[in-house]
């Protein structure tokens, strides 16, 4: 029993080691990377902008669902006029990066594993390596830089349509008054908050970003492996997502 | 090439868009906006006996007009009095010297501001001048112990002489009854 215990903690210490020494080759091969931005480029469209219509979405409503629950919240206090401030604050310092970073894990983090698992299963990254291509800078690094990138962009996205959607129910449905709305959004929001926000959706782009490409590469390369390493990337994600999100809350505060 | 063509169109809308979101972030909902764009400004002290929780960002108005902000907020050890740095847009260049600046507080329990009330000196406030009228915040807790104080004062004395320290309680009780059928 203490022998099996003893093999799972040392699998999952060299699991983390090995996620750790793969930061360092992507890190060590980005500035060649950088030089071929066509292909980054391509990556930002398949993370990014695949990915707006369901951020957009997501964002509309639980920005409508934010402007509902804190307009009845705060009326008990009287004091609906606060509804922007509170909608703003909870979008750009929690809600849009966690929220987005959570999507984006199932949306292009996934896609992310699932074509790189493929691309090892049926033997292109070995023949990759068989032409003197190294398949980290052609195929990983472009996947992993795009999604960094867009993942910052995604959150911010967001924000905005959520702002826009608590707008929708407090002032246009429930008649909060719009002036007082927009104006005690601006009186309390400050750029420390903002900057909390973009550097959580960074943090939070860096680690789905990481998990999905070193799940795709190191899958094992069969069907059923494919499927693994794509529920892994997710529930991973979402793991190391939350529990980042409350260091960097508690950093910041 | 086409397909090529709408790849790029849509990163380029993606990103567009992105940093047009971050562009409504830092400058929509934060009120400084682009703060490097600040306007031309001249800046004046005030001294004030207890500033609550006046804090720096605070706004500075005069009539309920913003006409500044609280840029910094200092202690004087000689004087044991809180000294605040006030940014007063140069628009507003005819404040008179002897004006008084007060702290007020936003709504029942908001933010405080300092509000400005002009006086009636020809000279105005330059650069580094400081307003000499000064009036400090109004402390809640103050009012509470005061108000309390007031009442055990009124139960130790002896039944008679408490019907006139009663009078600012009737207020209040009278008061009561209005508060809840406006929550109805």
């Amino acid at each position: 029993m203490l022998r099996e215990l003893w093999e799972s903690l040392t699998d999952a210490l060299q699991g983390l080691g090995a996620v750790v020494h793969f930061l360092f080759r992507l890190v060590a091969n980005s500035p060649r990377a950088l030089m071929r931005f066509d292909l980054i480029s391509q990556q930002i469209f398949n993370s990014g902008a695949l990915s707006l219509v369901i951020i957009m979405l997501s964002g509309l409503f639980v920005g409508m669902v934010l402007g509902l629950q804190g307009y009845e919240l705060l009326e008990r206090f009287g004091s609906e006029e606060a509804l922007g401030t509170a909608a703003a604050i909870g979008l750009v310092k929690e809600l849009g990066p966690v929220v987005t970073a959570l999507l984006f894990a199932g949306r292009a983090g996934t896609a992310l594993a699932s074509e790189l698992g493929l691309m090892r299963a049926t033997d292109q990254i070995s023949a990759m390596e068989m032409m003197a291509v190294d398949p980290i800078l052609r195929v990983v690094v472009p996947r992993f830089l795009g999604g960094v990138i867009a993942m910052p962009l995604l959150a911010a996205i967001f924000s905005v349509i959520g702002i826009y959607g608590a707008q929708l129910v407090g002032v246009q449905i429930m008649g909060v008054d719009s002036g007082s709305f927009w104006s005690q959004m601006r009186a309390s929001v400050g750029h420390a908050d903002i900057n909390e926000g973009i550097v959580k959706s960074l943090v939070f782009g860096v680690a789905c970003s990481l998990i999905a490409v070193f799940q795709g590469y190191y899958a094992t390369p069969t069907a059923e492996g494919v499927g693994r390493a794509t529920t892994r990337t997710v529930v991973t994600s979402a793991v190391v997502i939350l529990f980042l999100d409350y260091l960097l809350t508690a950093a910041f505060l | 090439m086409q397909k090529s063509r709408t790849l790029n169109l849509g990163t380029g809308t993606f990103v567009l868009l992105g940093f047009a979101a971050l562009f409504f972030l830092t400058t929509q909902t934060t009120s400084r906006g682009l703060s490097f764009l600040s306007p031309p400004h001249y800046d004046v002290t005030a001294k004030f006996d207890n500033i609550g929780d006046l804090k720096v960002g605070s706004p500075v108005s005069m009539s309920g007009v913003e006409i500044g902000r609280v840029v910094k907020i200092d202690f004087d050890e000689s004087e044991y009095k809180a000294v605040v740095l006030l940014r007063l847009n140069a628009r507003y260049n005819m404040i008179p010297v002897d004006s008084d600046a007060s702290i007020y507080t936003q709504g029942l329990l908001g933010g405080k501001f300092i509000g400005l009330t002009a006086g009636g000196a020809d000279t105005y406030l330059k650069d580094k001048d400081q307003i000499d009228f000064t009036q400090s915040a109004f402390v809640l807790e103050n009012l509470i112990g005061q108000v309390l104080a007031n009442f055990t004062k009124a139960k130790s004395d002896s039944s008679t002489p408490a019907a006139t320290d009663a009078k600012p309680a009737d207020p209040k009780a009278t008061d009561k009854p209005k508060a809840t059928e406006k929550v109805k």
